[in-house]
Order: C-alpha cells, then structure tokens, then sequence
C-alpha cells in the first residue's frame, strides 16, 4: 500500500490529472441521485432553456434538465462501458490463452474466427447485430463485449505465447498440472501489466463505441440518460449557436483522455520505458 | 586533431587508468559499479581481467575505449590511452581512435554482425570509413587476416553472409573485423564464452597466434581463469569491482596471494567421494529411444539407450546440438519418442506426458539451466515450493508452510524466504529454490539441464556441493546433463559422451575421462583449457602428430 502511493506521488502531472478525473467520474457516477438537482427523466421546464440559476445548463429538447441528465449519463454509460469491458476481457483472455496453450488446431480456428470477426468494421457489424437482436442494455454489453473480445483476444494469445515456451510453464506440465491451472496461476499474472494497459485503451473505444451506437439510435435507449443520445437529441441546437450538445461531447471526450493519460503512464512504468 | 599512431619504444603504457570510478544507476540511485581501479597495459602485452559477473570487468574493458553503458556514468579517475585523455574527449576525436587504433570483440559474434551484409563488407568498413587504407588495400588486407586466423577458403570467405559460417569462423572474422586497421589495442569481452570447447580450442589458437604476429596489445575479458592461463601475459583479478590481486600469469597461477583467487583455481576440483553403487538397481532405464522434431524432421536422437543405477549421477556431456537437452525433454515426455522404451523404478513409462499418471511425474523432476526463467516470477517462493506438495501430497496450510521452510533449510537457506518473490533473490539462490521445488516432491530421479552454467563458478561450486550433499543424505538419483567437463569429473559416477544424436562413448567415470577410447570424446576432452601456462600449444602439437581436430572430426562424419 505504501510503495502504491509512494508510486502515485512520483506519477507525471498528467497521470495525476487523469487519475482525479476518473475519480470524480466515478464518483458522479455511483451517488448521482444524491447529486443530480432533478430526476433523470422528469420534465422540469420549457424546452431548450438557456443556463440559468435554476437551471445550469439549461433543458434539452424535451425540457429535462441537463446537468442531472449530464451526471445520470455517467452512470449509465460508464457502468455499462465497463461491465462491456471486462465481459469482453474475460472472453478475449479466456479464449486467447487457450489458443497460446493449446497452439496447433485450436489456435488456428480461434485465430480464424476472430480474423473473420475483424475483417468487417466493428460498427457497422455492431449496428448489424443490434438490429437483428434487438437493443436492449443486456443485448448491447454481449454485443459490445463478443465484437470487443477479438481485439482482448489477439494480445491475450501474443502475450500468452511468450509465456507458455517459458520454463515455469513447462515445469508446471511435468508436474502434471492441468491447462486451467496453467492458464490461471502461470500465465496470468505475468501477463498482468499489458492487459491491464490495454483494459484503459479497450475502455475508452467500448465507451466511444456505445455513445456513437447511441448517437446513432441503436444503443442505449431513450428516456435512459445517456451521453451519446443526448448529443444527437439536441444536435439541431449547434447549427444556433448553442453550445448544449457539446456538453455530453465534452464529457465523452474528457474521460477519454484522462483514461489515456492513465494508460500511458502505466505502460511506461511497465515496459522500461524510462530508462 | 586526429592523433596518429605511435610506434616508438616498446616499454612504456599505451593505457593507463587512475583510480577508474564507474557508477550506475538503479532507479533513481547512483551506485559504485568499479570502485577506484588502476590498471596498467603495456604495448605488446595481454592483460587478463577476471572475475566473476558484477565484478566490473566488462564496465573497465568498455571504458578503456572512452565509452559507458547506457545508464551508467565515469564518475572519477583517468583514462589515458597513449598519452591522450579518453575522459571528457569530444566525440568526433574519440570516432578517429575507435575502430582504427582500439578495436571490440563482443561475446557474441552472431548478434555483431549485420546478417544482410556479406561477412568481407563488414570487416573492412571501419578501414574504408576511417580512410585508413583503400577499399582494394583493405579487402587484400582482409585476406590475409583470414589466412592468419586461419578460416577456410581466405580468398572467397569474405564474399560469404554470416549465415553461411560456423559460429566460431564467425568469432574469427569478428576478430579479422578488430584487426583491420591494425590496432594498437584490442578490448576482448568474453569472445569465447559462448563457444563449444571443441570450437573454443581452434579460436584460442587462432587468436593467440595472430595477435602475436600483428604485435597488438589488449584486454581479454572472461570469468575463466583456464582460458585466460593461456593468452595473457599477466592476470588482473576483479571482484565487486575492486582488484582483488594482479600479476605475471605465472605468479597468479603458482601462487596465489588472495583468498578469493585461490578459491577461483580451486574451482571444480572433484567433490564427490567415492561410490560403489549397486549395478543392479537401475532406477531409469532408456532403451533405444530415437526422436525427432516433427514427425518428418530429422532425426534429433537415434537409438540413444542409458541406464542410471540408483543414488549415482550420470552425467550425459555433448557440444550443443548434440542432443543430450533433446534426450531429457524425450525422458521427461514432453517430447515423445518416436521409438524406444522408458523404464522409471522398473516400471515402463508412457512416451506422451498426458498419459502418464501424478504419481510417475512425481518420481521424476527436473531442475533448469536458467533460474530466471525456470521459477515463475509472479509466485511466492511459498507457493513455488509449495505447490507439488499440495499437488502430490495434498498438503495444506500450516503443514505445507512447515515443509517448505523445511526444505529451504535443506537447500541452505533462512526459512522466511518462503514470503519473498523470485526477484528479491539472487542467480544461485534462485536455483536453489528450483532445487528445492524438485526435491517436494521426493522423487526418484532428478534431471537437472546445464544446472549451473548460467551460474559464477563459485556459486555454481556451492550448488554442486549441495546436490551431492542430497543425494548422500536421500539417496536421490541425477542425470546431469552438461557441456562442462569440469563439472562431470567434480560429481559425475557415470558419464555418456553425445555427439549428432548418438551416445559416442558411455561408462564409468573416471575411466572415461582418464582414457577416452573414441575420436570425439579424445578431441572432446582434450579441447577443455587447462590451469596451466603453454597448454593450448602443448594440445595443438600433439593433434597435429595424431591428425585430429575439429576439421578432421567433421569430415570423418561425412555429411
């Protein structure tokens, strides 16, 4: 605990700044009915009010407040962003250490699979998907999760490969361990650093992901407060000069960069960067 | 200023070094690597540093030439080569001494050649850069370099990529590359570390007689005291980057003064006391086992059939390539035989490693060549240890803690060891972790693969100590695969000599490494350097009366 926070107060001002972003993201997101002035979904004045005392940042299209939807938003999106994530991390892993494990037949039919998945545009597929199952929340996180995993799964099975021709790894097979063990006690926590890295990156696409599904109308649904629908539901509003669907914009793009910030700092910690 | 090359006299220091301070950094702490070293080279003279890793002898070697590893500074003292200051000397000056009159040897030729450039290019491209001599003068040059260290075919080797030659033509060419320009020193930094013994012998004698004929001086770098017995004029002995003792090769040799070097010529005397063992108890029997890699690939063993009888040592000794790391990967299943039959305690084993029940992988360990890679860096040396007892033996909890502090103290470590991780320990400590994960699970038989050649010899010394120590005290049995000599006559009772997948010569001991009775094993033995003054030479004049040698061996085999 100690060495962790000693770390934290050598990190660049840059990780620092991310690192508090996340924080407050987090924080609007878990306690946003205590910090949101209305509810989420209720209509609370006129329609595309200007801010104002009563209103911060004013009410959207449909007279809701924007400011509470703006901090629902964060709990929408960043929760379902997330649970998005680590479905499609424990997917990729999973099956991207039992192809650098098994290696021969396997690896070769996940490996195509997973060629095939990537060779069509994740959005267009995703958009594809989402029409034929429907788009509820559940649909979308396995949708997201599953085209994601493809991505998990390619460095899973790198990372992994480089793992399994080590020794400890073949001293665990002559001790007759059994591939679960494998996987689970040998080779996942010496693959820990690049997959942790590269669950801040695969964050940061899942959640551009979801807002440009839902921007486009197939993600999450309305009356849900969610930052991508809310920017094409008052998108009209930009060609008048008002700058209210920059709002949500201006949250995507935010925690984008502090997670960068964060992932970068953390890669350079990990690969020796700095010497 | 281009400081041009001074011939005159032949006393006097061409290389001087002050109270020499080299520090590094480890995060964001500098620390001393050598601590205040003066060193002397003559012209004309052979200086060897020796010492074991992390004494500094290759941090000196580098600086001699002007120059510091990245992330690591010249913090104090002076380095004067021929009257010029290295330290603090502007890089264009210093451009003009490297390469024409101090030249490098690295360890591995392989990685200093550029595979994409034929082998001639690269040798003459310091001359040619340097303007030193023309492109036709140099290559002619070149030729006779070739000629001197004598690599096949002198006219035409140089028109070969470094692909096309053995590794130890290649170690020559990099030394004809040194030599181009006719350098006043060469700094040599373990050149033939990474050599068979057999390949080894030929670059020595190579090396020694056309540094000889071209009046070079220089530093030769190596932990191996034998090898350096037999090139230096005079010996500077290193240890945590301090001179331990420094002298006339001979002096060092006869009498040593400091402890440390004693203990370094003491190195791999025979340890093991003599042992009768019972001929009838063979605790693992191979019999005619032939592999290959791929069904269809060539074959890495043929017929290869060896008996260990129990609580004895085997020693299986062979050139890399020969198979013997092949044959215990064939043993073990995790490369299964195409033919032959494995026999573990009487009881025959299947070839396939998943067919095999808990209880035969329990009897049959194995220890590695490289600890670092050999113990999982993400456990605790607890769970290290503690696994295969939890795995064969179903241990838990308190129990399991016990005997794995239990076991720490049998290989000669403090008991809280067990909370530590891999990477808090050291090379000799880890490998005594790796010993004590194969002594969990009390087997029969331990394989232990090249277990101390990433080691310093007097670590390695202490882990040899220890694994006969076990066997007295358990009765275990070893099949010790090695390329060292050295370390079969210390604690070998019987020996298997490989060569191109086959067993040339197998039997006791003693008896085999006193009286060869093959060519290979001859050559074999005879091409591991000796602690004594005029050995290569002495070697050399009797492989020329009986017409042996690496050349002759290679096309007796004929393919």
């Amino acid at each position: 605990m100690q060495r962790f926070i000693r770390t934290l107060a050598g990190a660049p001002l840059t990780a620092k700044l991310g690192l508090a972003i996340i924080a407050l993201y987090l924080f609007t997101a878990v306690f946003a009915p205590l910090l949101a002035p209305y509810g989420e979904r209720a209509i609370v004045g006129a329609q595309y009010l200007g801010p104002g005392p009563d209103h911060w940042l004013g009410t959207d299209n449909l007279g809701r407040d924007m400011l509470s939807r703006v901090i629902f938003g964060a709990r929408n999106t960043v929760f379902i962003a997330l649970i998005a994530t680590m479905l499609a991390f424990l997917i990729g892993v999973v099956m991207g250490f039992t192809a650098a494990v098994s290696r021969g037949l396997v690896d070769q039919i996940l490996s195509r699979v997973v060629d095939g998945i990537m060779s069509i545009p994740i959005l267009i597929f995703g958009l594809l998907l989402l029409t034929v199952f429907g788009t509820s929340i559940p649909v979308l996180i396995t949708v997201i999760a599953v085209l994601e995993s493809t991505r998990v799964y390619r460095l899973a099975r790198a990372v992994g490969m480089n793992i399994v021709v080590m020794d400890y790894v073949e001293a665990a097979y002559l001790r007759g361990e059994g591939t679960w063990w494998i996987m689970r006690h040998e080779i996942l926590p010496n693959a820990l650093s690049p997959l942790i890295a590269e669950f801040g990156l695969r964050f940061c696409f899942v959640f551009l992901f979801i807002s440009a599904l839902s921007f486009l109308g197939l993600g999450i649904q309305p009356p849900t407060a969610d930052w991508g629908s809310m920017v094409r539901a008052n998108a009209s509003l930009i060609s008048f000069g008002d700058p209210t669907p920059l709002i949500p914009a201006a949250a995507i793009a935010v925690l984008t960069v502090a997670v960068n910030f964060v992932v970068d700092w953390f890669l350079y910690n990990v690969s020796g960067l700095q010497e | 200023m281009t400081p041009t090359r001074t011939n005159e006299g032949d006393g006097g220091d061409l290389l001087q070094m002050r109270d020499l301070r080299v520090e590094g950094r480890v995060e964001e702490t500098w620390s001393e690597i050598v601590k205040g070293v003066d060193l002397d080279l003559r012209r004309r003279e052979l200086l060897g540093l020796i010492g074991e890793s992390g004494a500094g002898k290759s941090t000196i070697g580098l600086a001699a030439m002007g120059h510091v590893r990245a992330g690591c500074r010249i913090a104090g003292g002076s380095i004067v080569f021929d009257g010029v200051e290295l330290r603090g000397m502007d890089n264009a000056t210093r451009r003009s001494l490297l390469g024409v009159r101090i030249a490098y040897v690295a360890q591995s030729a392989a990685a200093a050649f550029n595979p994409a450039h034929t082998i001639g290019s690269q040798v003459i491209e310091a001359a040619v850069q340097h303007d030193v001599m023309s492109p036709a003068a140099a290559r002619k040059r070149a030729v006779a370099l070739y000629r001197q260290l004598r690599l096949p075919a002198p006219e035409t080797f140089g028109r070969r990529y470094p692909h096309q030659v053995s590794g130890g033509q290649l170690q020559r060419a990099m030394l004809a590359m040194a030599m181009v320009c006719g350098p006043d020193m060469i700094v040599f930094d373990e050149p033939t570390t990474a050599l068979d013994v057999t390949t080894q012998f030929e670059v020595l004698l190579a090396m020694k007689q056309a540094i000889k004929a071209e009046n070079m001086a220089g530093l030769y770098i190596t932990h191996d005291l034998a090898v350096v017995a037999q090139l230096a004029d005079r010996v500077m002995v290193l240890r945590y980057g301090e001179t331990v003792e420094e002298g006339e090769t001979e002096r060092i040799l006869d009498a040593p003064q400091a402890d440390y070097t004693r203990q370094l010529l003491n190195v791999r005397k025979a340890l093991k006391s003599d042992r009768h063992p019972d001929e009838g108890d063979h605790v693992l029997r191979l019999d005619g086992i032939t592999a290959s890699y791929g069904r269809d690939g060539p074959r890495v063993l043929e017929d290869v059939s060896l008996s260990v009888p129990r609580g004895t040592t085997a020693a299986i000794v062979g050139e890399s390539g020969s198979g013997k790391s092949t044959l215990a990967r064939a043993a073990t299943g995790l490369l299964p035989p195409l033919g032959g039959r494995i026999e573990l305690a009487g009881e025959p084993l299947r070839h396939r490693l998943r067919q095999r029940t808990l209880e035969q992988l329990r009897r049959l360990q194995m220890i590695y060549q490289m600890p670092d890679v050999s113990i999982n860096p993400a456990q605790r040396i607890e769970v290290v240890i503690g696994r295969p007892l939890t795995l064969y033996f179903g241990m838990t909890g308190r129990a399991r803690r016990e005997r794995v502090e239990q076991l720490l103290q049998q290989v000669e470590l403090p008991p809280d060891y067990a909370d530590r991780r891999p990477s808090e320990l050291s090379g000799g400590q880890k490998q005594r972790i790796g010993i004590a994960r194969a002594l969990a699970a009390e087997p029969d038989v331990i394989i232990c693969d090249e277990v101390t050649s990433a080691l310093d010899q007097v670590v390695a010394q202490g882990i040899l100590s220890l694994l006969l120590r076990l066997q007295d005290e358990t009765g275990i049995s070893y099949v010790f695969i090695t390329h060292d000599l050295a370390t079969v006559r210390a604690i070998a009772d019987t020996v298997a000599v490989m060569y191109q997948g086959r067993i040339v010569e197998s039997g006791v001991a003693d008896e085999v490494l006193r009286d060869p009775q093959t060519d290979y094993a001859k050559l074999l033995l005879s091409s591991v350097p000796e602690m004594k003054i005029g050995w290569l030479e002495e070697v050399e004049q009797a492989r020329k009366a009986r017409h042996v040698g690496v050349e002759a061996m290679t096309e007796s085999a004929g393919d």
